[in-house]
């Protein structure tokens, strides 16, 4: 028993590092697609610099998590698998094309039309997949699916196709942007360029908001229980007043470009937010028309949740110091960074221009 | 095309193509650290040219091999939600530790791409040789897992349900060592025939140049060893395989009919309506060695089972005569050539050597996949072998169809992709001497 709250623990906690995270990263991704094309190309550059080291390592969380879900609640994994088979088909087609389309725009020693083909995945599949992926989230918490359903429309079409889960997908893009530009003012080489990523944070910022506000919307439109239950629920309440309330000392922040305490309140703020959603619902964690799947309902035997929790125990003994060690080192140690740009000029120049 | 065909033949396309991308992405890492190791110690400056060459190639394919793998972590219930209700908690524990390793792999390979000159050099060679050993780890826990289907224990299965569940005893079923001994061979056979023989070419075009020709000693060294050494695995997995599928065995020799003293049917052509095997060379008695160590053992023919349980045998026997050729030539290569460096003989820089090595370039990859739809396809109808049939673990959404072609279409673009971008890092490596990441002096 008291492995299932530990592996509950772990999904939680992969679920959130991947939005915060994984999340900046597709962050990155969306604000270059409204940045000026006189601006792209820094703005590409200082993205790569900044998030390229961990890139891979932000989006395992989303590995970690699918994991849990099929080994230790497998009734979760496989609901979700067939009824929203059609928009985890697309968030994967986004994963697949923004990944590598990062790594390809990098490695093509060659500067052609390709570059561009490149880039134009790259940002339209930073802002698909965070779709995608709030999307189905917000599919999942809706009510929305449907077992009994008869028809393809019913079952496969309808449950991710409402206001609700629509706008969950725009609010997860929003708060990816927004992570990413108060990420990237800390990362920014030249006061335009905080200057430039500020501005974005702060638009950014006020879009989530709204955003959140039509989620909030969306939810009484569609008479969801949701509603209710976060409103009535005391702790998630306040979470969601914290987040609330941290919001004018967020902008105080980043006006004054104080980068870290930014960074703080924003993962702050979307922590509190989904704490607040997971706990009001707590425990059930899919939401269906006429029943709910509970976390302990939908759990694995004893045996293999044991085995999960240990097996996700010793590898975050691993996994958490090398990761930090990562971080750190890329953040805090940069007692070579000239030699590092300079490389990284050296690199750029090298390619061959068509 | 049914759903049916269609969800196999997504599955089988997702897992052929993350098959090339993983045994690239868990090996070069190893033929890099081993260049590194040489620039570290010889200071040779083509040494270093290489590893940084070879990490760009690490680089690439490593990402496409984690994207292509993320995908199948979905595939896995998008398209076989049923399978994995049940399966996902017995076969699980190789995922989680494979988690783990591959989150190790995606920390390593951001400190060995993005850490020349910041870090300690022998630090920095650390970390690629953990890229690869976690990738190792990664490719030998995923194949533990595949294991199972093949040989399920770790639960009792009463009246359809899964009871007593132990991922322990999971995990270390009778197929998990041979499989992953096999597959790793594999990994490394193919993997260094290839990048040899992308080399190879190279030299040929004149550019004989000492970086071309390390890269083709590191690469071949580890192939060649590996080649000599899978016909011994090949072996082992031939003969617990006969033990615990009769009917992969009877399918991958095409053998119709039970017989003692049974023959090794070499190539053909087999007639499944006629239960004969057309223009095949026989061997006697070849088969009953090879599958119980006694000429006059019996072995079971697809007689012995049911008509509803045989796997498809033309595509089996075919696959398996291909793979055995591929790694013969390999085999007799890899001899020829470390018998040529172990005397020094001239031919190992001859031009016909180099071509012979240019054309066997994909072959390693050949058998592979040929080996992987031996393993699967032979294991047809089953996908949990004995417990659950393939088709009744498929998920009941309709259209899978087209949710095949679009995957079609993704991988086909990537390889192209993958395969231009390849082609022109070779070419910048030589066209001029680009600046390279070094160490402050």
């Amino acid at each position: 028993m008291l492995m299932l709250y530990v592996v509950t623990a772990f999904l939680y906690i992969a679920l959130l590092f991947y939005l915060l995270f994984g999340g900046a990263d597709f962050g990155a991704g969306i604000i270059e697609l409204f940045t000026d094309d006189s601006k792209k190309e820094r703005s590409r550059l200082l993205t790569y610099k900044a998030i390229g080291p961990i890139w891979e390592a932000n989006h395992m969380w989303l590995i970690i998590a699918i994991v849990i879900l099929f080994v230790g609640f497998p009734a979760i994994y496989t609901t979700l698998s067939i009824y929203l088979h059609i928009p985890l088909s697309l968030m994967l087609v986004g994963i697949i094309a923004r990944g590598t389309a990062f790594i390809f725009r990098h490695y093509d020693p060659v500067i052609g039309n390709l570059q561009k083909v490149y880039n134009l995945i790259y940002v339209y599949s930073s802002f698909l997949t965070p779709f995608f992926l709030g999307n189905i989230a917000g599919t999942v918490i809706s009510g929305r699916i449907n077992p009994n359903a008869s028809t393809f429309p019913e079952a496969y079409l309808y449950p991710w196709s409402g206001y609700f889960p629509v706008v969950v997908g725009l609010f997860t893009v929003c708060i990816c942007g927004f992570l990413a530009a108060v990420f990237l003012i800390g990362e920014a080489e030249d006061d335009d360029d905080r200057r430039l990523f500020r501005n974005k944070a702060i638009r950014l910022n006020l879009l989530t908001v709204i955003a959140g506000g039509l989620v909030f919307l969306a939810a009484y439109v569609e008479e969801m229980a949701l509603m209710t239950e976060l409103l009535s629920n005391t702790v998630s309440l306040i979470s969601l007043l914290l987040a609330s309330i941290s919001l004018p000392i967020l902008w105080v922040q980043v006006k004054s470009l104080r980068y870290k305490s930014a960074r703080a309140l924003a993962a702050f703020q979307v922590t509190m937010i989904l704490f607040a959603l997971f706990y009001s619902i707590y425990p059930s964690f899919v939401i269906m028309e006429d029943s709910v799947l509970t976390l302990e309902g939908a759990a694995a035997g004893s045996s293999t949740l044991t085995a999960l929790g240990i097996a996700l125990l010793v590898g975050s003994a691993f996994i958490l110091p090398a990761l930090f060690y990562l971080i750190y080192s890329f953040q805090k140690k940069r007692f070579d960074q000239d030699t590092d740009i300079a490389n990284m000029v050296a690199e750029e120049q090298g390619k061959i221009d068509l | 095309m049914d759903d049916f065909i269609a969800a196999r033949s997504q599955m089988a396309l997702s897992l052929g193509f993350h098959i090339i991308f993983a045994c690239i992405g868990m090996i070069m890492p190893f033929f890099m650290a081993i260049s590194h190791y040489l620039y570290l110690k010889k200071k040779n400056d083509h040494y270093r040219k290489l590893t940084v060459a070879w990490s760009k190639g690490v680089a690439i394919f490593f990402v496409t091999g984690a994207v292509s793998g993320t995908m199948l972590s979905f595939e896995l219930g998008l398209l076989w939600p049923e399978f994995m209700l049940h399966a996902g908690p017995i076969f699980g524990m190789p995922f989680s530790l494979e988690g783990t390793a591959f989150f190790l792999e995606a920390i390593a390979i951001g400190f060995f791409l993005y850490g020349w000159g910041k870090f300690h050099p022998w630090f920095h060679w650390f970390t690629g040789v953990m890229v690869g050993v976690t990738g190792l780890a990664s490719g030998i826990l995923v194949v533990a897992a595949n294991g199972w289907m093949n040989a399920p224990t770790g639960f009792d299965y009463v009246d359809g349900k899964f009871l007593n569940v132990d991922p322990m005893a999971a995990m270390f079923n009778d197929a998990w060592f041979t499989q992953a001994l096999h597959m790793t061979l594999a990994a490394f056979v193919a993997t260094g025939f290839a990048v040899a023989g992308i080399h190879a070419i190279l030299l040929m075009r004149g550019k004989n140049n000492p970086l071309h020709r390390s890269a083709l000693k590191i690469a071949l060294s580890l192939g060649a060893v590996a080649a000599i050494l899978q016909p011994l695995s090949g072996d082992i997995s031939a003969k617990d395989v006969a033990q615990r599928q009769p009917a992969k065995i009877a399918a991958m020799e095409a053998h119709f009919h039970t017989e003692s003293f049974a023959p090794l049917i070499l190539g053909g052509i087999p007639d499944e309506d006629n239960k004969i095997v057309n223009y095949a060379i026989k061997i006697p008695g070849g088969l009953s060695f090879l599958a119980h160590g006694d000429f006059n053992a019996e072995v079971i023919g697809l007689d012995r089972i049911p008509e509803d349980e045989h796997p498809p045998v033309l595509i089996t026997h075919l696959a398996f005569q291909i793979m055995v050729a591929c790694g013969m030539i390999l085999m007799m290569t890899g001899i020829l050539w470390l018998f040529g460096q172990w005397r020094k003989k001239a031919f190992v820089d001859s031009r016909w050597f180099l071509t012979l090595l240019a054309f066997l370039t994909p072959l390693g990859f050949i058998a592979v996949e040929a080996g992987w739809v031996v393993t699967e396809v032979g294991r047809q109808p089953w996908i949990i072998y004995g417990i659950m049939k393939t088709r009744d673990g498929m998920t009941p959404m309709p259209g899978i169809v087209y949710s095949f072609w679009l995957y079609t279409f993704i991988y086909l673009s990537l390889s192209g992709i993958v395969t231009l971008l390849l082609i022109r890092q070779i070419r910048d490596l030589d066209k001029k001497e680009t600046p390279l990441p070094t160490y402050p002096r």
